[in-house]
């Protein structure tokens, strides 16, 4: 079971409250996790990830574990504390200065 | 008594502000999609009760919203409140938000390149929709304006959207170029007699038309004159900013250029300017009186620098013969210390006898004129900047 927080925004769009828990089949990684995350709740389609590139949209962060794991590949493990489900994985706004 | 409903969409959301057909007492409910930027809201003429909402962000991207009941509640096209948000084969719905340019060989012209700013070509990349329009005779197709600019059409009620490649495959796509506002296709009018005569308008490549429905397009900027293209006559390069049609003479369009207010009496085909005696022909929207094909109506602003009224005084220009002779019309208007802008979507009329002219500002003011511009008084003072404004008129 893998726990992931989506920013306000997403959270009224989806009519999630608190975090989401997903059953992501191992080995876990960012493409498993937002793959999972867009079948349950498929109005997040294309608000996290470009719909046709499936890159990670540019004012948006991923962190974990105190990482941040924005750039690193989709296809690379997550963190084990967030696979077991100890940790979240974090869908974050970047900040918009100003 | 007829009602009127006025569709705002702010930076901060959307409002509705219903009143009847007097329109001195309204009722406001918002924000609607509080916090996102709505670029614009507009219902079906066929059927008032739907109404498709633009939803964007740069955080998060585009969202297509779409009503039933008026704009009572909403949801994404596609997926249904209640309904399973899965598809039965298991593969996830929200293809509402899916705007994916057509590169396919059907359309033998598979695009991938406009002028970016340096000169070079630059790839089209998908970023929002800036303008909705439904279609005039069926509920569930509608047409979507887009940046980088491009005309989407749904024919399921917006739940899928596919190009009219036609329009950037008609062979002047790489010349195009974004203004300082990005290369957005804001404006998109249908010929009420002619429901395959389209006319559209993009930021900064000019105007165009289709006969056919959308597969085919031709430029229509003939007559324009802009000092800041190396061609000032070229073929396409003009920042229009917004035109427009009375649906009672079709063949008569008007246009808001960057500078100049231009007039066509041949579809498109021509144009001659019509800034006359205005004090300054540089402004956003351009919108004529429902019952007088004649009537027109601008709001001036200072410059291309300077984005704000001449003065400090907000006057909208009325002109009563098609053009040239404009009056200025201030009552109930701020004359001194103003310096809001109306953009190019945030203009309306309705279609009550006298007819009802509409408008919202950056400054977060909708103002309503129900007496064909005579007198104004604003609706709302303290919106958020106001993107667009639509209203309809209800039995």
């Amino acid at each position: 079971m893998i726990r992931v927080i989506v920013p306000y925004h997403l959270k009224v769009l989806a009519n999630i409250n608190g975090e989401v828990q997903l059953d992501v089949v191992d080995p876990a990684t960012q493409r498993a996790v937002l793959d999972a995350l867009e079948a349950r709740y498929p109005m997040l389609c294309g608000t996290i990830r470009d719909q046709v590139t499936a890159k990670r949209r540019a004012f948006l962060r991923f962190y974990a574990c105190e990482q941040d794991l924005s750039n690193d590949s989709p296809d690379a493990p997550l963190p084990a504390a967030v696979a077991e489900g100890k940790e979240p994985f974090l869908v974050v706004g970047a900040i918009a200065g100003g | 008594m007829s009602r009127v409903r006025v569709l705002v969409g702010t930076r901060k959301g959307a409002f509705v502000l219903t009143s009847d057909g007097k329109r001195q007492r309204w009722e406001v409910s918002g924000p609607h999609f509080a916090g996102w930027e709505i670029y614009h809201v507009k219902g079906s003429p066929v059927d008032p009760n739907r109404l498709y909402a633009s939803q964007t962000s740069g955080w998060f991207g585009q969202i297509i919203q779409r009503s039933d009941d008026g704009g009572k509640t909403w949801y994404q096209p596609g997926t249904p409140p209640g309904e399973s948000t899965t598809a039965p084969d298991g593969s996830p719905k929200g293809e509402s938000n899916k705007f994916v340019y057509d590169t396919s060989p059907e359309t033998g012209k598979p695009l991938t390149t406009h002028q970016w700013y340096d000169g070079t070509q630059h790839p089209w990349e998908f970023k929002r929709v800036w303008h909705i329009e439904p279609s005039l005779s069926d509920p569930d197709v509608v047409f979507a304006g887009v940046e980088d600019a491009a005309i989407f059409r749904s024919t399921d009620g917006g739940t899928t959207w596919h190009e009219l490649a036609g329009l950037r495959g008609h062979g002047t796509g790489p010349q195009w170029s974004p203004g300082a506002g990005g290369m957005g296709l804001h404006t998109i009018l249908i010929d009420p007699t002619n429901h395959d005569r389209m006319f559209i308008a993009i930021s900064a490549a000019g105007t165009f038309r289709t006969d056919d429905a959308g597969k085919t397009w031709k430029p229509i900027n003939r007559g324009l004159r802009s000092q800041y293209i190396p061609d000032p006559v070229a073929e396409v390069g003009h920042c229009v900013h917004r035109i427009a049609l009375n649906r009672s003479r079709p063949g008569v369009l008007f246009m808001q250029k960057h500078w100049d207010v231009m007039r066509s009496d041949d579809a498109g085909d021509t144009w001659h300017e019509i800034s006359g005696d205005l004090p300054t022909d540089f402004g956003f929207p351009i919108e004529i009186h429902t019952h007088e094909p004649d009537t027109v109506y601008v709001v001036p602003i200072k410059s291309d620098s300077e984005h704000y009224p001449l003065d400090g005084k907000l006057r909208v220009y009325r002109s009563r013969v098609g053009g040239n002779e404009w009056e200025p019309l201030t009552k109930g208007l701020p004359q001194e210390n103003c310096y809001v802008n109306v953009l190019r979507d945030a203009t309306c009329v309705d279609s009550l006898d006298p007819c009802g002219i509409y408008f919202g500002t950056t400054g977060g003011q909708v103002y309503v004129s129900p007496n064909g511009g005579d007198s104004w008084e604003p609706i709302v003072r303290d919106l958020p900047a106001v993107l667009s404004v639509e209203v309809q008129t209800l039995p």
